[in-house]
């Protein structure tokens, strides 16, 4: 069943309009000090039982950031970030791991539940011993590795994907067992001297997920995190790293809420995806952080290095993200195409309501020959939100026979909202094919009548229009995200209307 | 009954309705006849609650609820249904989850217990059977690429599923051949009973001949000029508009 006919069940389930994950759990916390040097990065890489050449790096990544500046082009605004005036490290005080649910931190415990995560989740979550082994009929199997502030707590599923060879663990464990394939990998694809906030993350990283598939290995369950920021004014510094061997599969999800907080929080992120021949990764985002209130105040700062490296023939990376959260989203998940005929996707559903700003997009590089790309983009405005479509095709003079086709939709809600799109086409191949659509709507008020006269209320209006309007991407996530999607597309544009 | 006492309503500042006195009575169907620029389409807006209309005096009323001081989903709730003359597309709404959503809300605002996917498809496939519509139109979406005909037999469709109490069909035999005419009137007269009341607007006398309309009325420059039996939709048909205005 398509998942846009869940929309009712969702619609339905949706009764408020503030902020519905804003909780805060009080867990005692080991702190790095206040602010950034060379020593917090060494404590940092202490704290987690480094070895030198990691240092090392994280070094050269913090000596380069001091060398950088924050990007001034994309079209957001905020005030200036006090780098010193936040802490880079915060760790949920581990045990040895639980034998119970009765064991684990009831506070913790209380977290999940108040995200709706089911209790058998709960107990894998929390790392019980043995719990998860077997899957719950009629559904999609679900590994979930839980980012806690900045440490991984328990890694689920192990057993069974251990199984498989499958590797899928906190990128600080993977540190520990797997250091030949964390620096092979680690900065193969985003380098430390990337960006300003990829410089920062290289440095500072606290934790993050890896993942390693290998070859001929077609993972047989959904890989998901939940992430969520916790200490106040704890900067994520998440890192993750997918490895896709010769002719390996594997599907992703990343799903984010966080506690509602009145200050500014600073979110810079690295993923680095690396898919060798024949392989395809599948990487799904639903962001949903906090916005900031409904008169700016507060909300996430979202500065996020997203970017997959198509090294194999006929290799495959498609990014899905569905973005509602954060004050401000800076954003470009992208595909470097390197193998010949690999295959890069972006589909993508931005909302921005009240003073929320996005500059989001993606970069599709083709060098290899027969490389194909698709883009699909959907922003929606309401309020006073802006949001920015902003992409790059380049196809390289090698990249003979390449094609993308790229769809960059917009949606407004109100008169003070705004939405740009701002497509750049590098084109050095003749045999290169490139398309650009794109249009600019509003929800016609024929359309939302159209509705209301068959007994939806404006708000369920809305949300079905939106919903129809994103049908395309919504239609790329796994079934049990695609539903959480739909709700948070709903609660997102609660109150823009009307 | 609905009952509407002399209607007065403004579109831009220019009078549309100038004093419409109208009583419909549950389980009669009447006919609402009148030239292109009457107030026709204006009247059916302003009874299910499109923005836009400034009511400027007197009254509507359906059940003894004051519909003018309704929201308009609260009105549908109500049992009061608006046929389009031009049905609304919704590009990506699938029709199926369209039909489904709207049917549970009608369910939910009268304490009814929603329907699932399953029940749903179950009585959606019945009615569509009986307006010999085919089974993938409700997997595209909501009036996306349908002909002329398909999306007035959809806006029939619906009506058959949410049953309403009072029905206002605003031009909808405009644009059919005559299968699909039939099939609609097929549709409506299917509705018929001492629950359901209906207002067919319409310009011409043809879909009368398959609807027969238990009282006939002419509007014109925004009142009705004229009130009969069938019979007077004939004479329409015979001897024009202009007749009337001669009256």
């Amino acid at each position: 069943m398509p998942a846009v006919t869940e929309t009712i069940d969702t619609v339905a389930s949706v009764t408020s309009g503030t902020y519905k994950y804003g909780f805060e759990t009080e867990i005692e916390m080991e702190f790095a000090p206040k602010g950034l040097n060379e020593d917090i990065v060494r404590f940092i890489s202490a704290r987690k039982n480094e070895p030198e050449w990691l240092l090392a790096w994280r070094l050269k990544a913090f000596a380069l950031w001091r060398t950088m500046e924050e990007p001034r082009w994309p079209a957001v605004k905020y005030p200036p970030i006090d780098y010193q005036d936040a802490y880079y490290y915060a760790a949920p005080v581990k045990k040895p791991g639980p034998k119970s649910l009765d064991e684990v931190d009831p506070e913790l415990l209380r977290t999940y539940e108040k995200l709706g995560i089911p209790l058998r989740e709960q107990a894998i979550l929390a790392g019980v011993e043995g719990a998860g082994e077997s899957p719950a009929e009629g559904r999609m199997p679900v590994a979930v590795d839980a980012v806690f502030d900045s440490v991984s707590v328990a890694t689920t599923f192990k057993g069974r994907l251990e199984k498989e060879g499958i590797i899928f663990c906190s990128i600080s464990e993977a540190v520990q067992h797997h250091p030949e394939l964390v620096r092979q990998y680690l900065g193969s694809v985003v380098p430390q001297a990337d960006n300003f906030f990829a410089a920062l993350n290289s440095a500072v990283f606290t934790d993050g997920s890896f993942v390693y598939i290998p070859k001929g290995v077609r993972c047989p369950m959904e890989l998901s995190t939940y992430f969520r920021i916790n200490a106040k004014s704890t900067g994520q510094f998440e890192r993750t790293l997918i490895i896709a061997d010769e002719g390996a599969t594997v599907s992703y999800l990343e799903g984010c809420t966080a506690p509602m907080r009145d200050e500014n929080q600073l979110h810079a992120a690295v993923v680095e995806l690396v898919a060798l021949d024949d392989a395809s990764i599948k990487y799904s985002t639903v962001q949903n952080w906090y916005p900031g209130d409904e008169d700016g105040k507060g909300g996430i700062y979202n500065f996020v290095t997203k970017r997959g490296a198509c090294r194999g023939r006929r290799s495959k990376i498609s990014w899905t993200q569905v973005e509602t959260g954060s004050a401000i989203t800076w954003k470009y998940p992208s595909c470097i195409l390197q193998g010949d005929e690999s295959v890069g996707e972006f589909y993508s559903v931005a909302i921005t309501n009240n003073h929320q700003q996005a500059d989001t997009g993606t970069k599709m590089i083709h060098l290899g020959r027969n490389t194909r790309s698709t883009i699909i983009s959907k922003g929606i405005s309401a309020g006073k939100g802006q949001n920015t479509y902003r992409g790059l095709v380049k196809i390289q003079p090698k990249a003979s026979g390449a094609r993308n086709f790229t769809q960059c939709d917009s949606l407004l809600i109100g008169d003070q909202c705004g939405a740009h799109t701002v497509p750049y086409i590098e084109n050095r191949c003749m045999t290169a094919k490139v398309e650009h659509e794109a249009t600019t709507s509003r929800i016609a008020e024929d359309q939302l009548f159209y509705c209301r006269q068959r007994g939806l209320s404006e708000e369920d209006a809305v949300g079905l229009i939106v919903n129809g309007f994103c049908r395309e991407v919504l239609k790329e996530l796994p079934m049990e995200f695609a539903v959480e999607a739909q709700k948070l597309l709903q609660i997102s544009l609660e109150g823009s209307v009307g | 009954m609905l009952k509407i006492e002399g209607l007065t309503a403004e579109i831009d500042g220019k009078e549309i309705l100038k004093g419409i006195d109208l009583e419909v009575p549950t389980g009669e169907i009447h006919a609402i006849m009148g030239p292109n620029g009457s107030g026709k389409s204006t009247l059916s807006y302003v009874l299910s609650g499109r923005e836009g209309y400034e009511i400027t005096g007197g009254a509507a009323s359906f059940e003894g609820q004051d519909l003018l001081a309704m929201e308009p989903e609260e009105r549908a709730a109500a049992g009061l249904f608006l046929a389009f003359q031009y049905p609304v597309e919704l590009p990506g709404v699938g029709n199926a989850n369209f039909l489904r959503t709207a049917l549970n809300a009608q369910r939910r605002a009268k304490g009814e217990a929603e329907l699932d996917a399953m029940q749903f498809l179950k009585l959606a496939r019945e009615r569509m059977r009986a307006l010999s519509m085919p089974e993938d139109m409700l997997k595209r979406g909501v009036n996306v690429g349908f002909s002329g005909g398909e999306k007035k037999r959809n806006e029939v469709l619906q009506m058959a599923l949410l049953k309403p109490r009072i029905a206002i069909l605003d031009e909808t035999d405009s644009g059919l051949d005559i299968d699909a005419l039939k099939i609609v009137a097929d549709g409506v007269n299917a509705m018929r009973g001492p629950d359901f009341s209906a207002l067919v607007i319409t310009h011409y006398q043809r879909l009368l001949d398959y609807i027969v309309p238990d009282r006939v009325h002419v509007l014109m420059g925004g009142r009705i000029v004229q009130s009969g039996g069938p019979e007077l939709a004939q004479q329409l048909e015979a001897s024009g508009y202009g007749s009337v205005r001669a009256a």
